[in-house]
């Protein structure tokens, strides 16, 4: 059943005060994400310097969200979700709550839980002390975004079901005459999944055009560099042939961000091709590729060069660390 | 001789689902095979092709769920667990979407060989967590699944029947209730699906034989009541027979057996099924005849579990039925 194409409508302001500028809470992702990768003695660091902007562009800009509905400083993991455990919840209350004329966000790829945690931090979603518990026995900040973990609506730690998921909500919401749109983050891995393209191709025919993505195109994946991995080839043409509407963008330029959601995509779901580089704005990095999807110390000397390198091009001091 | 039923789900389906708008029917490319091609035909709003893409379908009626709604996944029933495994765990039973997987042709009720057929079905579910697992074995209880399905708070896999259903019931299903069809002494005999059926035809040549049947048709099996079990077993002297259409491992054979382990009873349990082979393709009565899944195999068990030989023959038997395979039962429409 092809539905009739309606037009994408400007979008209102978040309802949050920007009093940041996006490029100065994509600075505050990075930086919290170094200092905890240095405190921790590794962490998921290149993610942050590759989708900073389009996390901290999401959360102070595009999407029309509400307050948070959860404590600042999360509560301990609350059990899975059983016939028995009544006061189960998701994290998305960090997002706001899921009123109709709200956005609500799908974080597909669920290893970026750190930057989503530092985003939530530096959008004032979330305590800094929240960093504190991650990956911590009992907690619900995991280490990979569990349903329960701040800002996580659903389990994507299995990658390429986001965006099938994401249809699905859209086309429900659409529906029931909710206003509010459906955004995805994603990780451009996750191309490789079969389950993406049935996703994108059953969005087009259902003329879902609530759904809007922004991808991650780091060209990095587990193994390292995409195309050591496997060859995807030409994804904005296979994304434009499946039948999305496609922006294709420098990913650490707010202005081209701005203006690709700007797009319109009457009857058809919004991908925009976010092109970044898994070490912008700490080039010590650099020397890693492509070994760059955990950053792992292989002595304490790499370590503390890492720290005082890094540390200079993010214009901070060196994390004072336990040793 | 037995009532039979033509497409007894696509009426029950419809009727339900225009009386409630938050149900949605969803089609894997099997739309005239799972009998919702009317329903598509008439209500094209409450209808979503999804194309052959089971992995897609099943995470995207995980956001239908999300969104309130309570989509039907209509598909052979291997198709719903097979390839869209890992999305059915996550999409759909961790965070218990009402989610109603409509799985056609179960077990040796399809021709189609070893992709068409789900044998190990019952098995898989059973291990995930939040799952509800009902089987139909008549045409009543076909007609009354989707409601049954629906009044569940969560996901629900169905085994259902299709075209030529036989009537064997006079009052629908009620999740996790079982049916007493016999109350005797001697071999308590669990049944499920088609061979409840197969159950049937050998009743009256037992009760001639003189042996006394307690006869339990289950049509939940997820969440299963283990002293409801229990208190079957210790009205019988010899033991249990369960018979099946499925594996034996995972299945209702399994369940009985570990009922009685867990409760360290001493009671004897054969378990007939398919054992540890996949089937291949070939009619009904052929498959259950090659792999002991029919009256005669029940028959031979009992005669085991008693230390008796009833001397029944097949001609004891009431007749197999067997579809035409141009009839609208539809064998080779696949």
């Amino acid at each position: 059943m092809v539905r009739a194409p309606r037009p994408s409508k400007p979008r209102k302001p978040a309802l949050q005060a920007n009093a940041r500028s996006t490029e100065d809470i994509a600075l505050g992702i990075r930086r919290r994400v170094f200092e905890h990768t240095i405190r921790n003695n590794g962490g998921y660091l290149s993610q942050a310097c590759s989708a900073a902007e389009q996390l901290a562009w999401l959360y102070n800009e595009e999407l029309h969200i509400g307050e948070p509905t959860l404590p600042p400083v999360p509560e301990p993991f609350g059990g899975v979700p059983s016939a028995t455990n009544a006061d189960y919840h998701t994290g998305a209350g960090y997002n706001g709550p899921a009123l109709p004329h709200f956005d609500r966000l799908i974080f597909a790829p669920a290893h970026y839980a750190l930057v989503a945690y530092a985003t939530l931090i530096e959008v004032g979603r979330l305590a800094p002390e929240a960093l504190g518990q991650f990956n911590k026995d009992g907690s619900s900040v995991e280490m990979i975004g569990a349903e329960h973990s701040p800002g996580m609506e659903m389990h994507n730690g299995t990658l390429g079901i986001g965006l099938s998921t994401a249809a699905g909500l859209a086309w429900g919401r659409r529906r029931r005459g909710e206003t509010g749109r459906v955004w995805v983050f994603m990780s451009d891995g996750e191309v490789e999944e079969g389950q993406t393209w049935e996703a994108v191709q059953a969005a087009a025919y259902h003329g879902i055009d609530t759904l809007n993505a922004i991808v991650d195109v780091n060209a990095q994946q587990c193994d390292g560099a995409m195309a050591s991995v496997m060859d995807v080839r030409d994804i904005r043409a296979k994304f434009e042939a499946f039948g999305a509407i496609v922006a294709e963008i420098n990913g650490h330029d707010l202005t081209e961000m701005r203006d690709a959601a700007r797009m319109s995509h009457p009857g058809q779901p919004l991908i925009i091709l976010a092109k970044t580089s898994p070490f912008q704005s700490m080039s010590y990095l650099e020397r890693r590729f492509p070994r760059l999807h955990y950053v792992r110390f292989k002595d304490e000397a790499d370590r503390a060069a890492t720290n005082d390198a890094i540390a200079a091009e993010l214009g901070v001091s060196p994390v004072d660390y336990v040793r | 001789m037995v009532e039979l039923v033509n497409r007894p789900y696509a009426g029950a389906f419809e009727a339900y689902a225009v009386a409630h708008p938050e149900v949605l029917c969803l089609s894997a490319d099997l739309t005239s095979s799972c009998e919702i091609d009317g329903f598509r035909d008439r209500h094209p709003d409450q209808f979503l092709s999804l194309g052959m893409a089971e992995q897609n379908m099943m995470s995207f009626a995980g956001g239908l769920g999300l969104a309130g709604f309570r989509p039907f996944l209509h598909t052979f029933g291997v198709f719903l667990y097979r390839r869209p495994y890992d999305q059915l765990v996550a999409s759909v039973a961790y965070p218990r979407r009402k989610v109603r997987l409509m799985g056609f042709l179960p077990g040796v009720t399809t021709p189609g060989g070893m992709t068409h057929q789900a044998i190990e079905d019952i098995s898989v579910m059973r291990s995930i967590p939040n799952m509800t697992i009902l089987e139909t074995g008549d045409a009543t209880e076909v007609e009354s699944i989707v409601e049954a399905a629906d009044s569940v708070d969560g996901p629900v896999y169905a085994r259902v029947l299709r075209g030529s259903v036989p009537r064997l019931f006079d009052t629908p299903i009620v999740v996790g209730k079982a049916r007493e069809l016999s109350l005797g002494t001697d071999v308590l005999v669990i049944t499920a699906g088609i061979t409840t059926e197969e159950a049937l035809r050998a009743r009256a040549a037992l009760k001639k034989a003189g042996v006394s049947i307690r006869h339990i048709h289950l049509n939940t099996i997820k969440p299963f009541d283990a002293q409801y079990l229990l208190d079957h077993l210790q009205s019988v002297r010899h033991g249990v027979v369960t018979l099946e259409n499925h594996v034996t491992e995972g299945g209702i054979g399994s369940l009985v057996a570990e009922t009685i382990a867990d409760a360290g009873i001493a009671k004897r349990l054969i378990r007939l099924g398919l054992k540890d082979t996949y089937a291949h393709g070939g009619s009904r009565p052929y498959l259950m005849r090659t792999y002991g899944l029919d009256a005669p195999a029940l028959v031979a068990a009992i005669e085991r579990l008693t230390g008796e030989n009833f001397g029944i023959t097949d001609a004891d038997l009431d007749a197999v039925r067997i579809d035409a395979v141009h009839s609208s039962a539809k064998a080779e429409a696949l």
